[in-house]
Formats: C-alpha cells, structure tokens, sequence
C-alpha cells in the first residue's frame, strides 16, 4: 500500500547549466579530507594521527559522546595533515591517497539473514553510520535509538540537482541490499520515495514505495515525512540520502567502503557540465580542473540553496553530490532597487517580470539583491513552505529562543534545508537556514 | 573612476564614523548594494524591502496627482461657485498646497529617522518612504504645516521608532499621525475649514465664508448630499488629499494586487465587512427604531455601498488596512482583519456623528487586535497538531 504525495506549493527555480547526462573520467585526487564541520555537533576525537598509513574505511576519528560512530577514512594512505583552527578545533584532516588503493575487509554479509543488532554493529564499526541522520534536530542518529520509521528520498528537486536514475543507474543490487539492512533498523517503516517516473529503484520487500510529484522543496524528506507519517514530539525518525543507501549495499556485498559516488557538475560557470566519479572527501580543485570559465565565480560544495561556500583548496563535503559553480555578485547596481531586472528571477511581480517567462532559466550570481532587515512582508513564506507550520512565526520563536513556542509551532518537523526556499524568497535578507539551525541547537542542549 | 568608485571610496572612509548610516542610506539609494551572501542560500530573490516600498509609492501617485488637481478644483468651486477640473490653475493651487505638505512629511520624518538610525547604529530603513507619502495624502488640504510637523515627529518617534523601526511597530505609522493631529486639533481636523483650501481665512479671497464640509459631516448633520455618485467615485468633493477618489484609489489597488504588495484578503474581507455593517444600518433605518428626526438617521439610511465611495473607508482598505507590519500576519488571520476593519468603520461612522471617519479608528483598534487573532490561528494550528499526537497515542 503506497501512499503517492503531491504538493501545490513551492518554487522551482530554473537555472542554466545543468549537468549533462555523461560522466567525465577524471585522475584521482592526490589529497582527500574529512571535515568534522560536515557532521553536526560533533565533536571529533582523533584515532589516526599525523604519519599513520590507513586504509579505506579505516577510522579516522570518533564522536565524542557516542564512541561507537566511526568516520572513516574515503582512501588508503598516509594521514599527511591534522588542520586545527581556534581553540585547537579540528577543520579538516587530509589523507594522501596512495596510487592503488586498500580497502579494509569488513567481510561480506546478507543482510536478509542479519538481525537488527548485527546490521547497527556492522554499520558503526565500517563507518557508514554517519550517513544515517535523524529528525528531530538533524543530526547523525545515534546507533541507540528506535526510529518509528526510516525515510529515504530518491528525488532530488532542488536547482540543478543531479538526476537520482542517472546517478544510481546499474546499482540495482547494491541498494537491494542497503534497503534490506535498512528494514531491520526499525519496527516501523522504511519509507522510499521516488518521482513520477523513476525506475533506479528495484522492489525490496518492506519498503515502501511513494511516488512524488510537486516543485521543489517535494524532493527533501522533511516535506515527505510531513506528507507520510508527521513527527511528533518524542518521536525519532531516521533518513539517509539514495546514494548512501548504495554505499551501504556495496559494503554489505563486498566487505568494502567505497565512498565513491557519482557528483553532478552544474552551474553557468562550467565549460562543459556533466557528472563524474569521485570520493568523499576529494580536493574540489581536482574535480573542477580545467572546466571553470575565466571570471569572478563562486564554487558551492552542495546546491545553490543549501549548499556551503567552498574553494579549489577546499574539499567536497560529506554528504555532497554536487558542486555547483555560479557568478560571484558583488558589484554595484545602479538603481538596481527599482529597475526592472530582466535578468534575474523573483516571486515578486514588483517592477520584476520573471512571472511572465516561468520557463526561463536564469544565470543567477550571489549578490543579496538587498539589505538585511526585520521581517517585515508577510504571507509570503508560506507560498513555499508546504508543511502545516508557520515559518515565520517560527523563525521569530527561535529568535527569542522560547523554547515551548518552538516546540508548538513544529521545530521538530523540520531542517535548516526547509527554510532554503524561504530564505531565498525572503525580503528582508534574514538567514532562516542560520536561525533554524540555531533553534534546533537549542533544543537538543535545553531538551535533548 | 565613475560615480561607483567615488561612492565606494567614501563608503570605506565613512566607515565607523556618525556619517555612516546615513551615507550609506544615500549610497543605497543609489546603488543596490555589492553585499553576497554568506551563509544559507547562495541566491536570493530580486525583490528586497525597497522594492516592494517602491511599488506602494507609485501605487500612491495617481492619488497624489489627483488630488493635486482637486484641492485647486475645490478652492475654485468653493470661490466662484463653478470651475473646470483639468486645468493648470488648479495644479498650481493643489501643488502650491500639497508640495509643501510632502516636503514636511518627508523632511520631518527622514531626519527623525536618519537621526535614530544614526544613534542606534542600524541602517535607515524604508518604512518611511512610504509612510512620508501616505500622510499628506490622508490629510486635509489646509492643514498648518507646523501641526503637520509636530504630529510626524509623534508618530515617528512614539508609532515607530520606540518599538525598533521599521517591521517592529504596532500600529500603522501613517494613521498614528492622523490620530495625533486628530486628537490634538480636533477642532481642525474635523470642522468644515479645513477641506477646501481658503476655507480658514475666506477674506483672502474676498468671500465671506467657504463652506467645505465633507459628505459624512453633511450626513451626521442630517444634511441632504449635494454630489452625484459619480462625483463621490470620480473623487470631485472635499476630503482628505488623496482620500476622495475612489476610482484613483482602486487603480493604486489594482497595481498593489497584480504586484502581489497588497493582501487581497484583507482588501475583499474589509469590503465585505462594510458592506454588511451597512446592509445592517439599511435594514434598521428602515424600521420604527430610527425616526428620520433621530441624529443616527442620515448616516443610518445612506446606502450602504455609497459608504465605500465617500471618506476615507476605500482609501483607508487599499493603502492603510494592508501594511504587512501592523496588520494581522497569518492568511486566516487577515481574512478576520479586513472584516473587522471594514464592519467597524462603518459601525463607527454612523455611532459617533461628532467623528464621522470611522476607518482610521477602525484600523489602528484593530492593529492592538491584529497579534491577538494571529495568536489564535496560530493556536489552531498547534492544536492539530497536538490532536495528532493524540489520535496516534489513542
């Protein structure tokens, strides 16, 4: 019995350079780096050091707190940089990889004959744990928890993102088994949801499948779990993005960690968009060499909306499979306030023509297109916001940190992700991902 | 070395001194800011704060060029007993009256705010920009400037700055300054001098009396109305400045609505709200309980879609009603709004002949109610929300 899902509301911006559906052969990367920030609030205890070779899938730190979530290293090699910032706080630590990769042997399993303890044991101890996050509070689940059910999206809406059939294409039997490990996690269920048309996902018994269709934000899963089963206070449930479900798989079948996965190049400032092959962890000026048009150009580790700032030197997040390359903004416009701006996009109708050519696709660069003010228009957020919840008053709750009212007015139904559109369409230039993420970082310290 | 460059010098060398807020409020007219974004998105909208003001400011000026026109129509009117409207001597009248009114309006007003940005450190925000156009609009024509003057440094100060400025006022700042020059000059602001430009000292202009009263001061008086309808919706009778024409006023709404600035729920919901008040003075008007002697009579019995073309009701909905800041927030909530707005203004014209506009009165009680009814649809929401929980626990 599936339960399809449709929302009316949201918003799909539409930009230019989507990646094509080819993969780009690129050499490997000779650094990888695991940053602790990509995972958080935790805080990492180092097990390898500076000059310790290790393989792929070997730990590299632990979270304090919760010693049994492993993050491994995505290659083989020598941990060549331990890079500490303020108050000696870890930022990333680098691996040089070595030319024919080791992979440690986690030994191969059937995850249809493993029982729940055997599957979280397994997962923790290879370091794919990580991958499995939490509502309420996105964050990394802790391995001790019983979700009421577990949610996988297999569609990814947001601007330029990469196409799910294309990146998971031929890894029918790899995510077989990663969707089977995920139905011993819970009692409850796991949830898959796809869009209209895909066919990347083969049936695995437990699973149950919801068909999508709608704007973005129907791609992220808090939009899925409002639609399906809402959470409730004191409820835990579990997600974990398609791709990851694959690594899992492959872990299973193979008794490898390879964090290897297919990431969309996209944006208008890349000669030739298209996908390649790459680890977690890869130096981005590797990725990207070469393909970047001259020009001031900003490079996003991530989607355009929730994505984080990175750089050549920088390194591809955790979770990312995407780098999005778009125009820096900063320059001045004269009377840019009330001209009309044929070249850039808006909800608004105020002087901006972008309603009338919803088709279009826009090359949009990074300047704020205003000042930063109080809230000020309302009724506007909830054009895009499609769970039951008043954003606005929300992000005013979290402001003034009154905790009852945030848990009333449904914090723990939603991630800094949600509000990205929100944030975008904002007038007043506030940073609702910021605030949010601030509230639920008061809730986990206040309520936990 | 352009323009850009010379104020992105100075921009860094005001930087941390008393000039910067409001350098930067001139640098920021001028030009849209080269700031990026940081954090969360990394592309935002076109639309910004001073977009959206923008858009109201010229939903504004058809009024304002109207009733540019019609003080210097009724001040000839009122001198020579007939007058052509559409002619360069009335521009020249009303702009001669009305200029100055603005230049008070904004002068006052953006130096109040330059100055508390300055001392507070925050930007100077766009707020008054819109507000500065809205007061001499809602205004009678001869109202002393120093009046004028007093009463925007009143609701500046007291209606906006004192709750933070722009987005963290409680009542419209606009009606805040109608209220205190209400309230502090009754007299003026009610009386029948002050509508028609001469009316305060008529010898100027060698009559012996200019009789300026508004229709709603006719109708408390039980007066028979003089004007045609097509009078009262074209605008050519005395009233506030920019308040007369409704055919003006629902071109300003026209343009707030397909630029999606305006709510359209509290616009339809006001109407509906007068509308009913009215229907429901019709009705009793037309039973024993009001005698055509009763003082309640004249306004009880006007007909009650005529309601929304005379005073400031169609003005007060389109452009007072609807400001994002002070009106109710929620979708539901504006819906509530605009009805109680529209049902008070009427109810409130027709109960209190010696204060016959009703719509100022009626909006700025409803701002004060304005967080209440958004609380309680918010409490509705959390109330299903809750009840989920229960179903599921049950």
């Amino acid at each position: 019995m599936s339960k399809d899902i449709s929302i009316r509301k949201g918003l799909d911006i539409k930009l230019v350079g989507e990646a094509e559906l080819t993969t780009k052969d690129l050499p490997a990367s000779k650094v990888y780096a695991l940053r602790p920030d990509d995972f958080h609030g935790v805080i990492p205890k180092l097990i390898a050091k500076q000059g310790h070779t290790v393989k792929a899938g070997s730990p590299l730190f632990f979270a304090k707190g919760n010693d049994k979530v492993l993050f491994p290293s995505p290659v083989s090699g020598e941990v060549i940089e331990v890079k500490r910032g303020e108050k000696r706080k870890i930022l990333e630590i680098k691996v040089s990889a070595d030319l024919d990769q080791v992979y440690e042997d986690f030994g191969t399993k059937d995850p249809s004959s493993m029982n729940r303890e055997q599957v979280i044991d397994h997962l923790t101890s290879s370091g794919c744990w990580p991958f499995i996050k939490q509502r309420p509070y996105d964050i990394i689940a802790s391995p001790d928890d019983q979700p009421k059910a577990i949610f996988v999206s297999g569609i990814n809406s947001a601007p330029l993102a990469p196409n799910m059939d294309f990146v998971l294409a031929g890894k029918e039997e790899v995510l077989k088994a990663g969707f089977t490990a995920l139905t011993k996690l819970t009692e409850g269920k796991v949830h898959l949801t796809i869009g209209k048309s895909s066919n990347a996902f083969p049936q695995v018994a437990g699973v149950e499948v919801h068909k999508a269709s709608g704007k973005h934000p129907v791609g992220l899963v808090s939009t899925q779990i409002a639609k399906i089963d809402p959470i409730n206070k004191g409820e835990k449930v579990w997600v974990i993005k398609a791709e990851d479900v694959a690594i899992i798989g492959e872990l299973l079948l193979t008794g490898k960690y390879n964090a290897e996965r297919l990431v969309a190049l996209a944006g208008s400032g890349f000669n030739t968009p298209s996908y390649v092959k790459v680890k977690q962890g890869a130096t981005v000026g590797d990725i990207v060499a070469g393909n970047i048009k001259e020009g001031n150009y900003r490079i996003i580790s991530g989607d355009v909306l929730t994505g984080t700032l990175s750089s050549k030197e920088n390194f591809l997040g955790y979770y990312d499979n995407q780098i999005t390359v778009i125009p820096e903004g900063d320059d001045y416009d004269f009377f840019g306030w009330n001209k009309p701006q044929p070249n850039k996009f808006s909800v608004s109708r105020a002087t901006l023509f972008s309603f009338l050519t919803p088709n279009k696709k826009y090359d949009l660069n990074t300047n704020t297109n205003g000042e930063h003010r109080a809230f000020v228009v309302t009724g506007e957020y909830e054009k895009v916001f499609p769970l039951d919840i008043y954003p606005m008053q929300l992000l005013k709750a979290i402001l003034v940190k009154d905790i009852d009212e945030m848990e009333a007015l449904g914090i723990y139904e939603v991630a800094p992700e949600d509000f990205a559109l929100t944030e975008y369409i904002c007038i007043s230039k506030q940073d609702h991902q910021r605030i949010v993420r601030q509230g639920l970082d008061i809730m986990i310290n206040e309520v936990g | 070395m352009g323009l850009k460059q010379n104020l992105h010098n100075l921009k860094e060398k005001y930087k941390g001194t008393k000039m910067e807020q409001g350098f930067n409020a001139l640098h920021t007219f001028l030009y849209l800011p080269n700031s990026t974004t940081h954090s969360g998105a990394h592309i935002r909208d076109a639309a910004d704060l001073k977009r959206i003001m923008n858009t109201v400011i010229m939903a504004l000026v058809p009024c304002l060029i109207f009733g540019i026109f019609n003080a210097g129509y009724q001040h000839h009117l009122a001198i020579n007993g007939a007058a052509e409207f559409l002619t360069m001597d009335n521009f020249l009248v009303g702009a001669s009256k009305i200029i100055p009114l603005l230049l008070v309006s904004y002068g006052v007003g953006l130096g109040i705010e330059f100055i508390f940005a300055t001392i507070n450190k925050h930007e100077v925000e766009e707020g008054y920009l819109v507000t500065g156009m809205l007061v001499p609009l809602i205004v009678p024509v001869d109202v002393p400037l120093w009046m004028l003057a007093v009463a925007v440094a009143f609701g500046v100060i007291i209606g906006k700055e004192i709750f933070g400025g722009t987005g963290m006022n409680i009542l419209n700042p606009a009606l805040t300054i109608r209220a205190f020059l209400f309230f502090n000059w009754a007299g003026w602001m009610s009386g029948d001098k002050v509508w028609v430009h001469g009316g305060v000292n008529p010898a100027d202009y060698g009559v012996d009396a200019i009789s300026g009263e508004t229709i709603l001061g006719t109708l408390a008086g039980n007066g028979n109305v003089s004007y045609s309808v097509m009078d009262m919706f074209m605008g050519y009778i005395p009233g506030s400045v920019g308040e007369t024409s409704v055919f003006f006023i629902l071109i300003g709404a026209l343009i707030l609505l397909l630029t999606g600035v305006g709510s359209l729920r509290i616009m339809l919901s006001a109407v509906i709200g007068a509308v009913i008040m009215g229907l429901i003075f019709n009705g009793v008007a037309g039973t024993d309980l009001v005698p055509e002697g009763s003082k309640f009579f004249g306004l009880m019995s006007f007909p009650f879609w005529q309601h929304l073309l005379v005073g400031g009701l169609a003005f007060g909905i389109v452009f007072m009603a609807t400001d994002p800041v002070s009106a109710a927030q929620t979708d539901t909530g504006k819906i509530i709004y605009g009805f109680l707005i529209g049902f008070i203004s009427v109810m409130i014209r027709v109960f209190n002949p010696a204060f016959p506009e009703g719509v100022m009165m009626a909006i700025l009680l409803m701002n004060v109610f304005a967080p209440t009814i958004d609380h309680y649809v918010v409490q509705a929401n959390v109330k299903r929300r809750m009840n989920r929980l229960k179903t599921k626990t049950a």
